[in-house]
C-alpha cells in the first residue's frame, strides 16, 4: 500500500511488543502475588525449595527477555554471568565473610560492569555472530572457572560450598522459607524495577533499536549506549540470580554453568513469550518441571520426551505464554460485553 | 619451526572434518536462513544408519549410497513434518524447535545405539599419508572429499536451473514466488541437502571421533564458527574457514602457554569473535548493505 | 477484442481490514488497461488478489480459468507477470541471473537464451552491467530489470504496480514508450497500476478509477483524460 512498508528490507528478528503488552494488569499481578505470598505456609519444604528455584530462574529468563525482547539482542551466553554473580556470592561469603544479603547488590555491581565490557565488542554484531560470540562466552567460563591461578578462590573443579542463612530476628520459620521470602523480595523489587525501566525514556530506546536501528539512531537515540547498557542491566540481574541460586542450592561449581544452563534460560524466554516480562516465570516453570516429567514418562527416552513436548508447546502457542495470556484477556472482555 | 609445520599440518587434518561441517551448515543457512541446532544429531543419525547397514552385512559403499539417499529424503521429512507448520512462528520459536528436533534425536540415537563407542570403518584406510606422521591417508581423503563436494556445491548453484531457483527463494522469496518458484518446496530441498552433506560429514568424522550419539557435539561447535568466520553466505568461505580454525586451534593449543585442551574451543572462539568484530560478515561473506 | 482477464466482486483483507469492497473489471486480450486511483485506494491490492498475495473471495478468471485458490507460483504458470511494487529485485544476484529467474519455468534453452538478448537490445544498459550484482543498479535500471525479468516469462498478461514510483520524469518517459511498444508489438496485454495518472492515461486505452476499494469510473482512456470533471474530482490534475 504505502511506499514505507516495501521500501523495509529486513523485518526485525525479534516481534514488536508494544510496551504495555509486556507487563500485566495491576489485579492479576496483586492475585499472583497473593497466591505466592500464601501458598509457602500450607506446603512442604521441598516444594518451597522448588517455588524458591523458580523465581530464581524466573530472574534469570526476565534478564535475558530484556536484552532479546527489549532491546533485541540475542545471547546464549546468560550462564556466564549467572555464574559469575554465583562466585561472586559464594565467594564473599565463604572468604570474607560477608552477609549474604550484602553480596547480592556486590553481585548485580561486578555483573553489571561485566556485562557492559562484553557489550562493548558485542555492539559490531547481530543476528547469529552475536549468537556465537555470547556461546563462547557461555563455553568459557566453567573453563576460567578451572583455571589454575584462581583455584584458590574458586576451589577448582570442587566448587565450594555455601552456607545456607537462617531466618532473622528469631522468625519461627525454616531456612527454606526464610530464603523463599527472602528471594520473592528481591525477585519482586527487580520485577517492579524492570517494568519500570522498560516503561521509561531507556526503555523505549530499547524498543526502538530492537524494532530498527538504523531508524532509532536517526531519531537520536545513543544506539551503542543503549545496547551496552542493556547488555549490563540484563547481566545485573542474571548475577542477582545467580547469587540466588548459589544461596539456594548451598554450592557452587563449574559444572553447575555450562552452555546447557544458557540454552535452558532461552528455551524458557521462547515457552513464556518473548518480551512478556511475566511469561518469564511461566518459562521458568518449564525448564524446571518439565524435565522432570520427561523423565517420569521414560528414562531412556527422557530427552526425546522433552524434544516431543517442547514441540507440542510451540506448536500450540508459537507466541509462548503471551498468547495465552492474550486469548484469555479476549475472552473476558468478551464475557464482560455480554 | 618443525613442530609450527607439523602442527599446521595436523590443524589442516582437523580442519577438514569442520570444514565438512561447516558445508553442511552454510547450505541449510542458504535455504533457511537459520542455523540449525540439530544438524550435528542429524549427521549422528545418518552415521549410525550406515554403521547398522554395515553391520547387516552391506559393503561400505553400498552402505554410503543408501545411507545418502535415506538423509536425504529424512531431511525433506523433517521439514515436511515439523517445521513448515513454524514457517510463520517467530524465528527464536524456530530456534527452540531446532533444540527440541536435538533432544529428540540424541535421545532416541541412545535407546536404539546406546552410548557405548563404537569403531567406524574408512574407506581410504589409515596409514600415514606420503610419509607424513601427521596426516593419514583418510584424513588426506576427507580433505579430497570435502574439495569435491565443495566443487559440486558451486556447479549446482552456479550452472543448474534449480541451484539458482534455491538461492532465489532464499534471497527474495516473494519475488521467487512471482517468478514461479516454489519456495516452501525449495526450503524442503535445502533440508534435504543439508541433511545428505552432514550425513557425508558424520561418516568422514566417525573414524577419527569414533562413533557414539554426542559425537557430533564438539564438531558442531567448530562448524558453526567455521561457517561464520568464512562468511555464512559462502560455501568456499565455510571450507576456508574450517580449515582455518583446525589450524588456529592447533597452534592456540600449542604456543599459548596454559591453554592446554579445556581451554582450546573457547580461545578459538574468542579469535574468530576478533575476526568478525573486523570483518562482520565473515571473512568471504557478502556485505549486506542495509536500508531503512 | 476477447475477455482475458474478469474480475468479479473481489474483496480482499489484511488481517481483519477490509481493503477492496466488491470490485470488478475486466481486461481485453491485447490492450493496455490502467488502474487509477490515490494512496491507500486498494491498487496495489487488487494486483496482489489477482497473484493469491493477499486473502480475498470473489472470482478472478483468467482466460475463461478460475484463478482463485491457487499458489502464487501456479499462476504465473498461466502467463501471468507480477513486476512488484519495489520491484523485488534479487538484489543479491547479477543482473543475468536475474534475467534467468524471470524465464524460470520455462523449458525452451535456447528461447531463453535469445529472449535475453531481446532484453539487452530493449534495455541496452542491462547488456553493459550484466554481471553486476543487480543491488547495485540505480532505481530507474532496477525497474527497467523488474520488467525484463516480467517479459522473459513470455507473458500474456503483465501486472505491473507503479513503474514510476521513484524515478526522474525523463526515465518514466522511456519506461513507458517501451511499455506501449511492448504491448504493440509483442502482443503482452499489461494491467498497470499508476498514480502518475495523466502518464498511464496518456499510453492505456482503457482505464478504471478506484476508490476506498470501489470500482468509480471507468471507460477509454481518452474520453477519461478529456473529461476535465473526473479529472479535478479523482485524478487531482
Amino acid at each position: 500500500m504505502s511506499a514505507a512498508e516495501d521500501v523495509v528490507t529486513e523485518a526485525p528478528a525479534v516481534e514488536a511488543v508494544p510496551k504495555r503488552a509486556m507487563t500485566l494488569g495491576t489485579g492479576t499481578s496483586l492475585l499472583v502475588l497473593a497466591v505466592l505470598l500464601i501458598v509457602p505456609m500450607f506446603v512442604k519444604n521441598f516444594i518451597i525449595f522448588q517455588m524458591t528455584m523458580l523465581l530464581i530462574y524466573g530472574l534469570a529468563v526476565l534478564a535475558l527477555n530484556i536484552l532479546t525482547g527489549g532491546s533485541g539482542q540475542f545471547s546464549l551466553g546468560q550462564s556466564a554471568f549467572y555464574a559469575v554473580g554465583a562466585y561472586t556470592s559464594a565467594v564473599l561469603m565463604e572468604y570474607f565473610n560477608v552477609n549474604y544479603a550484602l553480596t547480592i547488590p556486590v553481585s548485580a555491581a561486578v555483573c553489571f560492569a561485566f556485562g557492559y565490557l562484553f557489550g562493548k565488542p558485542a555492539l559490531r554484531l547481530s543476528g547469529v555472530y552475536l549468537a556465537l560470540a555470547t556461546f563462547a562466552l557461555a563455553t568459557a567460563m566453567p573453563q576460567l572457572l578451572k583455571l589454575n591461578f584462581l583455584e584458590h578462590w574458586t576451589g577448582g573443579v570442587q566448587g565450594l560450598v555455601v552456607t545456607k542463612p537462617d531466618a532473622p530476628f528469631g522468625l519461627p520459620m525454616s531456612q527454606d522459607t526464610w530464603l523463599y521470602y527472602f528471594s520473592l523480595a528481591v525477585v519482586l523489587a527487580i520485577y517492579i524495577f524492570s517494568v519500570n525501566l522498560l516503561r521509561s525514556r531507556s526503555g523505549r530506546a530499547f524498543m526502538a533499536i530492537r524494532d530498527n536501528e538504523i531508524a532509532a539512531s536517526s531519531m537520536g537515540v545513543n544506539v551503542a549506549l543503549y545496547k551496552t547498557l542493556a547488555f549490563g542491566v540484563s547481566a545485573g540481574i542474571t548475577g542477582v540470580a545467580g547469587s540466588l541460586g548459589a544461596i539456594a542450592v548451598q554450592f557452587v561449581a563449574p559444572d553447575s554453568y555450562t552452555i546447557t544452563l544458557a540454552i535452558s534460560l532461552f528455551l524458557g524466554m521462547v515457552v513464556g513469550g518473548v518480551g512478556w516480562l511475566p511469561g518469564s516465570f511461566v518459562g521458568a516453570a518449564f525448564i524446571i518441571f518439565v524435565p522432570n516429567m520427561a523423565e517420569g514418562i521414560s528414562k531412556g527416552l527422557s530427552g526425546a520426551v522433552f524434544g516431543v513436548l517442547l514441540f507440542a508447546v510451540i506448536y500450540l502457542v508459537p507466541h509462548g505464554a503471551r498468547q495465552i495470556a492474550i486469548m484469555g484477556q479476549q475472552l473476558v472482555g468478551r464475557l464482560r460485553k455480554n | 619451526m618443525e613442530l609450527f609445520t607439523n602442527q599446521v599440518l595436523a590443524g589442516i587434518a582437523t580442519g577438514a572434518i569442520y570444514a565438512c561441517m561447516a558445508l553442511a551448515v552454510v547450505m541449510i543457512y542458504q535455504a533457511i536462513d537459520h542455523l540449525n541446532f540439530a544438524q550435528g544429531e542429524m549427521a549422528m543419525f545418518s552415521t549410525f544408519i550406515s554403521w547398522q547397514l554395515m553391520q547387516w552385512g552391506i559393503p561400505y559403499w553400498a552402505a554410503f549410497v543408501i545411507t545418502l539417499a535415506l538423509s536425504f529424503v529424512g531431511g525433506i521429512a523433517i521439514e515436511r513434518i515439523l517445521f513448515k507448520p513454524l514457517a510463520k512462528a517467530p524465528v527464536l520459536t524456530n530456534v527452540a524447535g531446532f533444540i527440541a528436533l536435538f533432544a529428540i534425536i540424541n535421545s532416541s540415537a541412545g535407546l536404539i545405539w546406546d552410548f557405548t563407542i563404537k569403531q567406524y570403518p574408512t574407506p581410504f584406510g589409515s596409514s600415514p599419508f606420503l610419509g607424513s606422521q601427521l596426516i593419514s591417508t583418510h584424513q588426506a581423503g576427507m580433505i579430497g572429499v570435502t574439495v569435491l563436494l565443495l566443487l559440486g556445491l558451486y556447479f549446482f548453484f552456479q550452472y543448474t536451473k534449480i541451484g539458482l531457483a534455491m538461492r532465489a527463494a532464499a534471497s527474495v522469496p516473494e519475488s521467487a514466488r512471482l517468478v514461479g518458484i516454489n519456495t516452501s518446496w525449495m526450503i524442503a530441498l535445502g533440508w534435504g541437502m543439508a541433511s545428505a552433506i552432514g550425513a557425508i560429514a558424520g561418516m568422514l568424522i566417525a573414524p577419527v571421533v569414533f562413533l557414539e550419539p554426542n559425537m557430533m557435539g564438539g564438531v558442531l561447535i567448530y562448524g558453526f564458527a567455521a561457517a561464520v568466520l568464512g562468511g555464512l553466505t559462502s560455501p568456499f568461505g565455510a571450507v576456508v574457514g574450517g580449515f582455518l580454525v583446525g589450524v588456529f586451534e592447533n597452534l592456540a593449543g600449542t604456543y599459548i602457554p596454559g591453554v592446554g585442551n579445556e581451554l582450546k574451543l573457547p580461545i578459538a572462539l574468542a579469535l574468530i569473535i576478533s575476526v568478525l568484530v573486523v570483518k562482520p560478515a565473515g571473512l568471504f561473506g557478502r556485505q549486506i548493505v542495509k536500508r531503512v | 477484442m476477447t475477455t482475458l482477464l474478469n474480475v468479479k466482486d473481489l474483496r480482499a483483507y489484511y488481517g481483519q481490514v477490509q481493503a477492496l469492497h466488491g470490485l470488478s473489471f475486466s481486461l481485453s486480450e491485447g490492450s493496455l488497461t490502467t488502474l487509477l486511483g490515490a494512496n491507500g485506494a486498494g491498487k496495489t491490492t487488487t494486483l496482489r488478489a489477482i497473484c493469491n498475495m493477499v486473502r480475498s473471495t470473489g472470482g478472478i478468471e483468467f482466460d475463461g480459468k478460475p484463478l482463485n485458490n491457487r499458489s502464487t507460483e501456479s499462476i504465473v504458470r498461466f502467463g501471468i507477470a507480477h513486476v512488484p511494487q519495489g520491484r523485488g529485485t534479487f538484489t543479491t544476484m547479477t543482473v543475468e541471473e536475474n534475467l534467468q529467474l524471470g524465464a524460470i519455468t520455462r523449458k525452451d534453452s535456447a528461447g531463453i537464451v535469445s529472449d535475453i538478448e531481446r532484453m539487452y537490445a530493449h534495455f541496452p544498459v542491462l547488456k553493459q552491467r550484466h554481471t553486476q550484482q543487480a543491488g547495485t543498479l540505480s532505481g530507474g535500471e532496477q525497474q527497467m530489470l523488474a520488467v525484463a525479468r516480467a517479459l522473459m516469462l513470455r507473458p500474456r498478461l503483465m501486472l505491473l504496480d507503479e513503474p514510476s514510483f521513484g524515478l526522474a520524469p525523463l526515465v518514466v518517459r522511456d519506461l513507458f514508450g517501451i511499455l506501449g511498444k511492448i504491448n504493440r508489438e509483442d502482443k503482452v496485454s499489461i494491467l498497470v497500476v499508476e498514480q502518475n495518472a495523466q502518464l498511464a492515461l496518456e499510453l492505456a486505452d482503457q482505464a478504471y478509477v478506484i476508490e476506498t476499494g470501489r470500482i468509480v469510473m471507468s471507460g477509454n482512456a481518452k474520453d477519461i483524460a478529456n473529461n476535465e470533471e473526473i479529472r479535478k474530482s479523482y485524478l487531482g490534475y
